[in-house]
């Protein structure tokens, strides 16, 4: 091994605290930044990737038949701006009845197609063929009728009795169309009285949501006014794609970020430490023969080895922790499988190591410029006081003489100081970030169950409907359990909602309709913007079906059913996440909803404060008995597995931060007490206890924390202020006010003392090391 | 006879596998006396000093500092020991350089919990004294060695010690320094207090102490007592 080996490894291997604390730091970053950046490219790579070969189409627009000629749609292909377009295609809205498929299934969107293929949509058939005549159809391979039972939908027919003649269609093929632009595919001559026209516009700038809605006002001025009556944009497909697993990303970009600072802090503060504590051992190296840019490599590779072990560990968490979160995308994707991309971990990996050698490289070049004569003198003569004023100060202070010593010290040197004041801070808003983050997603969590009931009467709940469908109504009349209810003594409130599922115009994917019947605003609901529904006519909706609309709080939204057509004002954005937020809540006098149609009921109740919730539900349950439903005791609903899993993420990462904050104060105060080993021999010569010296040494960190503790608790606010409302736009949701206001002065305070637990910690390994010293070993220090 | 201040019963320690430190070595130090132990370097003088300062343990034997055995004490006991009973002056001074001279002084006092004032006044009196008041407020790094031996020698004193230590109070300074600090410590002798000093300087031995004990190879090889000069 050459002299300069033997150096690096000995100054790795004396120096275990800092070769552990460079590890732990670089563990921590790489983790973060593995699944940041993994999830990041999986959250986007597949939707991209499909869209791009099937030439998706940046808007899917559907026009009124009766307000629009075929002839006038198919102008606006050539407008400006439009690069390719696909069109006129006839659309009708259909209901099957129930031989294949859930139960209860949707009107579907058909749209009449000769071919799959095109310069826009080119629909990617799954299985089967596609449609050569009127007597076939072509399924959505993602809608709910593609399989059955026993299998694929292929070869089952379809029925539709509300259609003149109730004609019967045979399932040829299953196709996927990233665009989303059917449920169904059908001859073109099959849709004999279409309802309206479906055009597919490729633009020349469709990136932002601003150029699409230019090219959406373009195609809009072009036919006669209201003839546009829904459209789609990409980006509003994309982000529902991607948002399963796009929603992790903000925040562990801001774990990232934070991990690498903290990692380059520590990596920093170690090697300038290192040389600072090892300024004799580089003057005896320059003396022995040591060029400068040896000994500055002899330190680069102290920090680089550690720093390479937790890089190394670093990527394989990162990859193991990355798994549970694409299983989520591989849902989303069917088959797809997802793994982390393999050019992530080589990106992170060289990342971290360049970033670690240029901050080792910064602190060693001290150590290079050192004049071998002084580098050996070192430890001889007295050290330039530094911080002697507050020495002075704090003298004086009302405080034992050990605290007051030991308050002085972090001004002695005041660039360690710094540092570890930045650690404690990195510290602290990590820990106020995590605490907010998990305050916030309890908020979502009891906003989305919105189960505030006491008591549930034949339901689950509006908010529980599974994708595999709503179960069937209960048979009994719900004006009859509703009296049953209200003739029930500690009744307090209550309220009935029936559930339908109907189209919007120009969107694919249906919408979940609940009509409520009585004060729902008890339960839990909450508002992201607007109001409550409070007459018949107006209706409260999710972001994410206003995004998919295209409409605002004001706007009329059309809605459809098998044969019905109802107008609603939208009043209010309410959080809601059920059926990936394509819900609509209205007043139960708005829509009419049929025993016939697709639905189901449940009765919510709130007792008066001091009923006996059991003893309710048991009365409330034998006194409906004869009408064939049963009463619950509420709030079962369950935890989100997402928010399960963002809640066990934030936690492992936040303790990975504030271990690495307290090794890098541990770090620096082992580096301290080695330098004042000296002056702690004396302190104890002159009669300082051991718990004298813990005392001196844990006040030494006291301000540090103190400080790191109040500025890392406003930018943990500040952090989790920006990432929610980020996590909450990658999810395609807006979220209530209650989600952002979790902090309270109190929580804040400890918080903030948090913030000296974490110095304290980190202080306490050496102080104890101090308090254990022998005087007479230390008096011979040099 | 006076109070012996010190008592060792057949002290020996040894560190690891090396020669005895110190070997069944026995003496005692009554109260006003000034004392030197002397020896080349590894003669166990050191061992000695940290024994009777309760900085060390023996692996045999008793040490007993003015009555009270210090040999089986913790590190808290004998802390509290320390500041009680000895007051200690080293080689480099070892005064602490980001504090004042003042502050320097007091921080024994102020380690033992005595109240501020009475901490000021004392050492005060002390560096007046001395003759370094004029520095009180200067850090230590701006005084000579001579005065820097001084200010520690008032840091030792500032609990009022039953026993005086040296360890080498003169190796670190010049010629004049030397004899100032000799004088000194004969000063405070003949003023009552018990001094042991630990030097390899016969000439030091000679001007401030009466008793002089030869310690070779860890073992007392002479314990000599001068007769008073008129």
């Amino acid at each position: 091994m050459s002299a300069l080996g033997r150096v690096v490894r000995s100054g790795v291997g004396r120096r275990r605290v800092q070769t552990v604390v460079i590890g732990l730091a670089t563990t921590m970053a790489v983790t973060s930044s593995v699944l940041g950046g993994s999830l990041l490219v999986a959250s986007t790579a597949p939707f991209d990737d499909a869209f791009a070969e099937q030439r998706g189409a940046h808007l899917s627009a559907q026009f009124d038949a009766g307000k629009a000629t075929v002839e006038q749609v198919s102008g606006t292909a050539t407008l400006s701006g439009v690069t390719d377009a696909a069109g006129p295609f006839p659309t009708a809205s259909v209901t099957p009845d129930t031989s294949v498929g859930p139960e209860n299934p949707p009107t579907l969107t058909v749209v009449g197609r000769t071919d799959p293929g095109g310069s826009v949509d080119a629909v990617t058939l799954t299985e089967g063929t596609w449609v050569d005549g009127p007597t076939e159809i072509v399924l959505s391979a993602d809608g709910p009728l593609s399989k059955t039972p026993t299998g694929s939908a292929v070869g089952t027919r379809l029925t539709f009795p509300d259609l003149p003649g109730a004609p019967t269609l045979t399932v040829v093929g299953l196709a996927r169309s990233v665009s989303r632009t059917a449920d169904g595919w059908v001859a073109p001559s099959w849709i004999t009285s279409p309802e309206g026209y479906q055009m597919l516009y490729r633009f020349s700038a469709a990136d932002t949501a601003e150029q699409v809605d230019a090219g959406r006002a373009a195609v809009t001025a072009a036919v006669p006014e209201g003839a546009l009556n829904g459209s789609q944009s990409w980006l509003v497909l994309k982000k529902t794609a991607d948002r399963s697993i796009a929603v992790f990303v903000p925040f562990l970009i801001a774990f990232g970020v934070l991990g690498l600072f903290m990692s380059l802090l520590v990596v920093g503060n170690v090697v300038a430490g290192a040389v600072g504590a090892g300024t004799r051992r580089i003057g005896i190296l320059k003396a022995l023969g040591f060029t400068p840019a040896q000994v500055v490599r002899a330190y680069m590779g102290q920090a680089l080895i550690p720093a390479a072990v937790g890089t190394a560990l670093g990527v394989v968490a990162g990859n193991l922790l990355a798994i549970p979160m694409l299983a989520e995308t591989e849902e989303v994707y069917g088959a797809v499988t997802l793994t982390v991309a393999p050019w992530v971990d080589v990106v992170v990996i060289l990342g971290a190591l360049a970033m670690v050698s240029v901050t080792a490289w910064v602190s060693a070049l001290r150590a290079g410029r050192l004049r071998t004569v002084d580098a050996i003198a070192v430890g001889r003569t007295p050290r330039p006081g530094r911080g002697q004023w507050a020495a002075r100060l704090t003298a004086r202070l009302p405080l034992p003489r050990p605290i007051s010593l030991g308050l002085a010290r972090p001004f002695a040197r005041p660039a360690r100081a710094v540092a570890m004041t930045a650690a404690v801070l990195f510290g602290a808003t990590a820990v106020t970030f995590a605490v907010g983050l998990a305050a916030s997603l309890n908020q979502v969590q009891i906003a989305r169950n919105h189960d505030s009931a006491d008591v549930t009467v034949g339901s689950m709940g509006p908010g529980m409907m599974g994708p595999g469908g709503p179960s069937r109504r209960p048979a009994a009349d719900p004006a009859a359990i509703s009296a049953v209810i209200d003739a029930q003594p500690g009744t307090r409130a209550h309220y009935s909602t029936a559930t339908t599922r109907m189209t919007v115009p120009g969107v694919a994917d249906f919408t979940k309709v609940v009509a409520f019947d009585g004060d729902a605003t008890w339960d839990g609901y909450q508002m992201t913007s607007g109001r409550w529904f409070d007459k018949p006519g107006e209706a409260v909706a999710p972001t994410t079906f206003l995004t998919a609309t295209g409409t605002k709080i004001g706007d009329t939204v059309t809605l459809k059913d098998a044969d019905r057509t109802y107008t609603v004002k939208i009043v209010g954005d309410v959080f809601e996440m059920s059926n990936d937020g394509m819900v609509l809540f209205t007043d139960a006098r708005t829509v009419t909803i049929t025993d016939s149609e697709p639905q189901r009921a449940g009765h919510f109740i709130a007792l008066q404060p001091g009923t006996d919730v059991t003893a309710y539900t048991n009365t409330l349950d034998t006194a409906l008995k004869p009408l064939g439903v049963n009463a619950e005791p509420g709030g079962k609903n369950q935890a989100s597995e997402t928010l399960i899993l963002i809640n066990s993420l934030t936690a492992t990462l936040t303790l990975m931060l504030v271990a690495v904050a307290a090794m890098g104060v541990l770090n620096a105060v082992v580096l301290d007490t080695r330098e004042r080993v000296r002056d702690l021999g004396v302190h104890k010569a002159l009669g300082m206890t051991p718990r004298q010296t813990i005392a001196m040494v844990i006040a030494s960190v006291v301000v540090i924390g103190a400080v790191g503790g109040a500025v890392g608790v406003p930018v943990g606010v500040a952090l989790h202020d920006v990432v929610l409302p980020a996590m909450g736009d990658s999810a395609g949701i807006g979220l209530p006010a209650s989600v952002f206001t979790v902090h309270n002065p109190t929580g804040l305070v400890l918080l903030g003392i948090g913030g000296l637990l974490i110095a304290v910690l980190g202080a306490l390994l050496p102080a104890t090391w101090a308090a254990r010293t022998r005087t007479a070993t230390a008096l011979r220090t040099e | 006879m006076t109070t012996p201040v010190i008592e060792l019963r057949d002290v020996s320690r040894r560190y690891d596998d090396g020669p005895p430190a110190l070997s069944d070595v026995s003496l005692t130090v009554h109260a006003g006396e000034a004392v030197a132990i002397l020896g080349p370097s590894g003669s166990g003088k050191s061992t000695l000093l940290n024994l009777i300062a309760a900085l060390d343990r023996p692996d045999t034997g008793t040490v007993t500092v003015d009555g009270v055995r210090v040999d089986g004490m913790g590190e808290a006991a004998s802390a509290r020991h320390r500041r009680a009973k000895i007051g200690m002056v080293f080689q480099f001074f070892n005064l602490l350089d980001d504090l004042t001279v003042a502050d320097n002084v007091v921080l024994p006092a102020q380690l033992a919990g005595m109240a501020r004032g009475e901490a000021g006044r004392r050492a005060a009196e002390l560096l007046e004294a001395l003759g370094v008041a004029r520095h009180a407020r200067a850090y230590p790094g701006r005084l000579s060695g001579g005065e820097r031996q001084r200010v520690a020698v008032a840091r030792a004193l500032m609990n009022r010690p039953a026993l005086l230590l040296a360890d080498e109070p003169t190796g670190a300074l010049d010629t004049a320094s030397g004899e100032d600090v000799s004088a000194l410590l004969t000063e405070l002798n003949a003023d009552g207090q018990t001094i042991v000093v630990v030097t390899h300087d016969l000439a030091l031995a000679q001007s401030c102490t009466r008793r002089t004990i030869q310690l070779v190879d860890g073992r007392i090889a002479g314990d000599v007592v001068a007769e008073p000069t008129r």
